[in-house]
C-alpha cells in the first residue's frame, strides 16, 4: 500500500520539484478539513435525527388530525392552530407558567446573589455554606418532590406540625388554589437555586482582590465595597443567570406534575402539562404539536427581548 | 512430559483467531442486530415459543404477578416468557398505543377494560378467538356476565378479564370496636341512606377526635361515580351533546361537600395520606380501592373490609377490570397467539394468588372455592363484583383517561369547600362539553 504512493516520487522531473511539496501540503490539508467534520458528525447526526427531524415532522403534524391511537391521518389546515389560540384552558395554563416565572425568577436570582455574598464574606464557614447551598441541586426531582410533599402535608407534615405546636393553624400549602403555586415556587427555589449560586460565587471570586484593597485603603466600608465594586462587576453574570433562569422557569413541568399534577382545580397546571395532557392523555398529537409551537414562539420572543435588553445595558 | 507442556506455554502463539478489525466489525454487527430488535439467538436455537407480556402492575399486585409468572414458567419450560412492567397510567397507555400503531406490540398486555374503546379495537388491538380461549377452559360460563360483556366491541372479543377491582370500605377494627359500631363477628352494622351513614360517621368521629371516614379527595371522580350510580344516575353521550341527571349529581356532590364541610372526612387527602389516616386511627372507615389491602397489611393494624357503603340504599360501587388484550401485530404468528391465549387462561385458573392482593378474580370457580372463602377480608366483599359500575362509554372515559383527570378539578373543590355543588356541577358539565366538542382521536 505505502510503496505505491512513494513510487511516483523519483519519477518526477527535477523541474517539477516545487510542485511536489505543494502537492504534499495539499494532500495534508484536505484530509484535515474533512477530519474535523468526522469529529462533529456523531453530534450532527444526533442533532438531526432527534431534534431537527422531529421539529420538522412535528410542524407537519400541526396541520393534521394525527392521533396517538393511529388510524387515518387527514389534512385539516389551520384547525389545530385556531383551537390552540382560542382555547381558554390554554391561556389559563400559559398564565400559570407565566405566574410561576414571575414569582421564581427574581426570587432565585436575588437569593443566589445573597447566598453567594454570604459565602464570599464568611470565609471560615465557606466550605460548609458551599456544600449546604449546592447540595439540594444534585437531588433528583422525584426525591425533592417526595420530601417537600410530606413537609407540606397539611395534617401530617413538618411545617403545619411545627406551627401547630405554637398554636398557629398553618396554610394548606399545595392543597389550596391560593397557596399551591407559592408552595411550588418555594420548593423549586430550595432545589434549584444552587446552580445560580455557583455561577455568582465563581464570578465573585474572580474579581481581583486589589480592587477591594484599594477601596479599603480609601476608606470604603463593607456595604460600599459590595454596592460599588461587587455588584457592578457582576452585571454580565446577572444577565446570564436571569436569561437562563427565565428559560428554565418557562419550561417548568416535572416538579409541578409530581407535586400537584396541576391541581387543585388546575391552579398549577402549566402549559407544558397541558400540552402533555392533550397529546398523551387525550391522544391528539396534531393539536399538541401546534400548542407546543405556539409556546416555542413565545419562549423565543421572551428570550430575544430579554437578551436585547441586557446587551443594550452593557453597551 | 512436564517439560514439553511448560514449553508450549512459554512462547505466545501467533494470533490464529479473528484479528482486531474483524472482532470490532463482528461486535458492531451483533450490536446492530440486537438494536434492530431481532429475536435473541437463544430463542431461535432452542425452538421455544417466544412470549412477551407488558403489564402495569408496579405496586403490591405486581409482586403477586411475578410470583404467578415464576410458577407459570416452571410449568411451561417450552415457552420463552418475558414480562415487562411499566408505570401505571398515561405513560403505559401511550406505550401500548404506540407499539401497536407500529404493528410491533407485545404478544399480550394488561389494560383496564374501561380503556378498551380508547385503544381502538380492531386497529390497535387484535381480536381474540373465543373458540381457542374456550379450548383452554375460559368462556362466558366461568366469568360474571356484566364483566364478560365489557370485553366485546362491535361483536368481537377483544379482552380476557383477569379481575374486578372496586372501591370498598375498609374498617379499622380497633377504632370501630370502641365506637360500638361492630357486631359480634366484627362486621360493621348495616346502615342505609345518607342520614344514617352520617350518624355512623359521627359516632366514629367521637372516638377518633379527627375524622370518621378517610377518602381520596384529590381524585374524587370514582367516589362521585359510585354515589351517582347508586341513584341510577347515568351519563349518556349523544352526537354532540350528553344527558346527565342534575338532581342526582347534585345529591352525590352534596354528600361529598358535607363530608368535608362537617369534618367527617378530610379536606385534603392524596396518595398515601388516605391509607395513613386509617392506619393512624385518624379515621375509623376508609373508602378506597381493594388494591390497598397489601398496604394496610404492611402497617400491621387490625382491619377488615366490606362493600362500598349503601349511602343511597344499595352497594353499587365504581369499578374496573384488568384484562388481557392482544396489541396489534402486523404479522401474527399463530403459535405465539396460541401460547398467549393459553397463558391468559392459565393465569385465570391460578388467580387465587392474584386475589391475595385484593382484586376479585374474574374466574368464578376461584371466587367460589373454599380457599377464597378462607381469604380475609377478600371474601367479605366478593359480592361487590356484581355491584360494579363501569364508567360511561366514550373515548375520553376510563382509568387514567381524560375525563377522570378533568373531572378531578371540579370535584376536588367540593372537599375543599371552595365551590358549592351547583358550581362544581356547572364546571363538570362544561368540562364534559369541552371533551365532546373536539373530534375523537380514536
Amino acid at each position: 500500500m505505502t510503496q505505491n504512493t512513494q513510487a511516483p516520487a523519483p519519477r518526477t522531473a527535477p523541474g517539477s520539484a516545487t510542485a511536489a511539496p505543494r502537492g504534499l501540503v495539499d494532500v495534508r490539508r484536505r484530509p484535515s478539513s474533512w477530519t474535523g467534520l468526522w469529529f462533529v458528525l456523531p453530534f450532527l447526526a444526533f442533532y438531526a435525527v432527534f431534534l431537527l427531524w422531529p421539529a420538522i415532522v412535528g410542524f407537519g403534524y400541526t396541520f393534521t388530525d394525527r392521533s396517538l391511537a393511529g388510524g387515518d391521518v387527514s389534512f385539516i389546515g389551520l384547525d389545530n392552530w385556531s383551537e390552540s389560540l382560542t382555547d381558554s384552558d390554554m391561556y389559563d395554563s400559559l398564565w400559570n407558567t407565566l405566574w410561576f416565572t414571575i414569582l421564581s425568577v427574581p426570587l432565585m436570582v436575588l437569593l443566589a446573589l445573597g447566598m453567594a455574598l454570604l459565602t464570599d464574606h464568611a470565609r471560615r464557614l465557606g466550605w460548609f455554606l458551599r456544600l449546604s447551598f449546592f447540595a439540594p441541586f444534585v437531588l433528583p426531582v422525584t426525591v425533592m418532590t417526595l420530601i417537600w410533599g410530606w413537609m407540606y402535608n397539611p395534617s401530617l407534615g413538618l411545617f403545619n406540625g411545627t406551627l401547630g405546636r405554637f398554636g398557629i393553624e398553618g396554610p394548606e400549602w399545595l392543597f389550596s388554589e391560593d397557596t399551591a403555586m407559592f408552595s411550588v415556587v418555594i420548593a423549586t427555589a430550595w432545589w434549584q437555586v444552587g446552580f445560580n449560586y455557583l455561577l455568582y460565587l465563581a464570578a465573585m471570586q474572580s474579581i481581583p482582590k486589589d480592587v477591594y484593597e484599594a477601596a479599603a485603603i480609601d476608606g470604603a466600608g463593607v456595604w460600599q465595597r459590595i454596592g460599588r465594586i461587587t455588584l457592578p462587576m457582576l452585571t454580565r453574570t446577572t444577565a446570564l443567570i436571569t436569561v437562563l433562569q427565565l428559560i428554565g422557569s418557562l419550561r417548568v413541568f416535572e416538579q409541578i406534575y409530581l407535586m400537584t399534577s396541576g391541581g387543585p382545580n388546575f391552579a398549577t397546571r402549566t402549559v407544558i402539562q397541558y400540552i402533555y395532557d392533550s397529546g398523551f392523555v387525550g391522544l391528539r398529537i396534531g393539536l399538541a404539536s401546534s400548542m407546543a409551537y405556539v409556546f416555542m414562539v413565545l419562549i423565543i420572543i421572551a428570550s430575544v427581548a430579554q437578551f436585547r435588553l441586557f446587551s443594550r445595558k452593557e453597551g | 512430559m512436564r517439560r514439553t507442556s511448560r514449553a508450549t506455554h512459554a512462547p505466545p502463539p501467533a494470533p490464529a483467531g479473528p484479528g482486531r478489525r474483524a472482532f470490532v466489525t463482528g461486535a458492531l454487527a451483533t450490536a446492530g442486530l440486537a438494536a434492530a430488535g431481532c429475536a435473541p439467538p437463544d430463542t431461535l436455537l432452542t425452538g421455544r415459543t417466544r412470549l412477551r407480556q407488558w403489564n402495569l402492575f408496579a405496586g403490591g399486585d405486581g409482586n403477586r404477578m411475578v410470583e404467578m409468572h415464576d410458577a407459570y414458567q416452571a410449568e411451561h419450560p417450552e415457552v420463552d416468557f418475558r414480562a415487562t412492567t411499566f408505570t401505571w397510567g398515561a405513560p403505559f397507555y401511550t406505550k401500548v398505543a404506540m407499539g401497536a400503531a407500529g404493528g410491533r406490540g407485545a404478544d399480550i398486555a394488561t389494560v383496564h377494560v374501561s380503556r378498551l374503546e380508547s385503544l381502538a379495537p380492531g386497529r390497535l388491538l387484535d381480536p381474540i378467538d373465543p373458540a381457542l380461549l374456550a379450548e383452554f377452559g375460559i368462556d362466558d360460563t366461568v366469568v360474571l356476565p356484566n364483566i364478560w360483556e365489557k370485553c366485546f366491541f362491535e361483536g368481537e372479543l377483544y379482552a380476557i378479564p383477569i379481575d374486578t377491582h372496586v372501591l370498598i370500605q375498609y374498617i379499622n377494627l380497633d377504632v370501630c370496636r370502641q365506637a360500638g359500631v361492630l357486631d359480634a363477628d366484627d362486621r360493621l352494622v348495616e346502615v342505609s341512606g345518607v342520614d344514617d351513614y352520617f350518624d355512623l360517621l359521627r359516632e366514629i368521629q367521637g372516638v377518633t377526635g379527627e375524622y370518621g371516614l378517610s377518602m381520596d379527595t384529590w381524585n374524587p371522580w370514582s367516589n362521585f361515580w359510585a354515589l351517582y350510580r347508586q341513584q341510577d344516575g347515568d351519563i349518556v353521550f349523544g352526537e354532540d351533546d350528553f344527558e346527565m341527571d342534575d338532581d342526582k349529581a347534585l345529591a352525590a356532590m352534596d354528600v361529598m361537600y358535607r363530608l368535608s364541610e362537617e369534618g367527617l372526612a378530610p379536606r385534603h387527602s392524596r396518595d398515601a395520606d388516605t391509607a395513613a389516616n386509617l392506619s393512624n386511627g385518624h379515621a375509623g372507615l376508609m373508602i378506597h380501592g381493594n388494591w390497598e389491602i397489601p398496604t394496610l397489611e404492611a402497617t400491621g393494624i387490625e382491619f377488615s373490609a366490606t362493600q362500598f357503603p349503601a349511602v343511597f340504599g344499595n352497594h353499587r360501587t365504581r369499578g374496573d377490570s384488568h384484562c388481557y388484550v392482544f396489541p396489534h401485530q402486523r404479522v401474527r404468528d399463530p403459535e405465539r397467539t396460541r401460547a398467549a391465549t393459553e397463558y391468559a387462561a392459565w393465569m385465570l385458573h391460578n388467580s387465587l394468588t392474584w386475589a391475595g392482593g385484593g382484586h376479585i378474580p374474574a374466574y368464578q370457580p376461584v371466587v367460589e372455592s373454599a380457599e377464597y372463602d378462607a381469604l380475609h377480608p377478600q371474601s367479605e366483599y366478593r359480592e361487590a363484583a356484581e355491584n360494579v359500575q363501569f364508567e360511561p362509554e366514550a373515548w375520553f372515559s376510563g382509568s387514567a383517561g381524560r375525563l377522570q383527570e378533568e373531572a378531578a378539578g371540579a370535584l376536588t373543590t367540593l372537599h375543599q369547600g371552595t365551590q358549592t355543588p351547583e358550581q362544581s356541577l356547572d364546571q363538570l358539565k362544561a368540562t364534559i362539553r369541552d371533551l365532546m366538542s373536539v373530534p375523537s382521536p380514536v
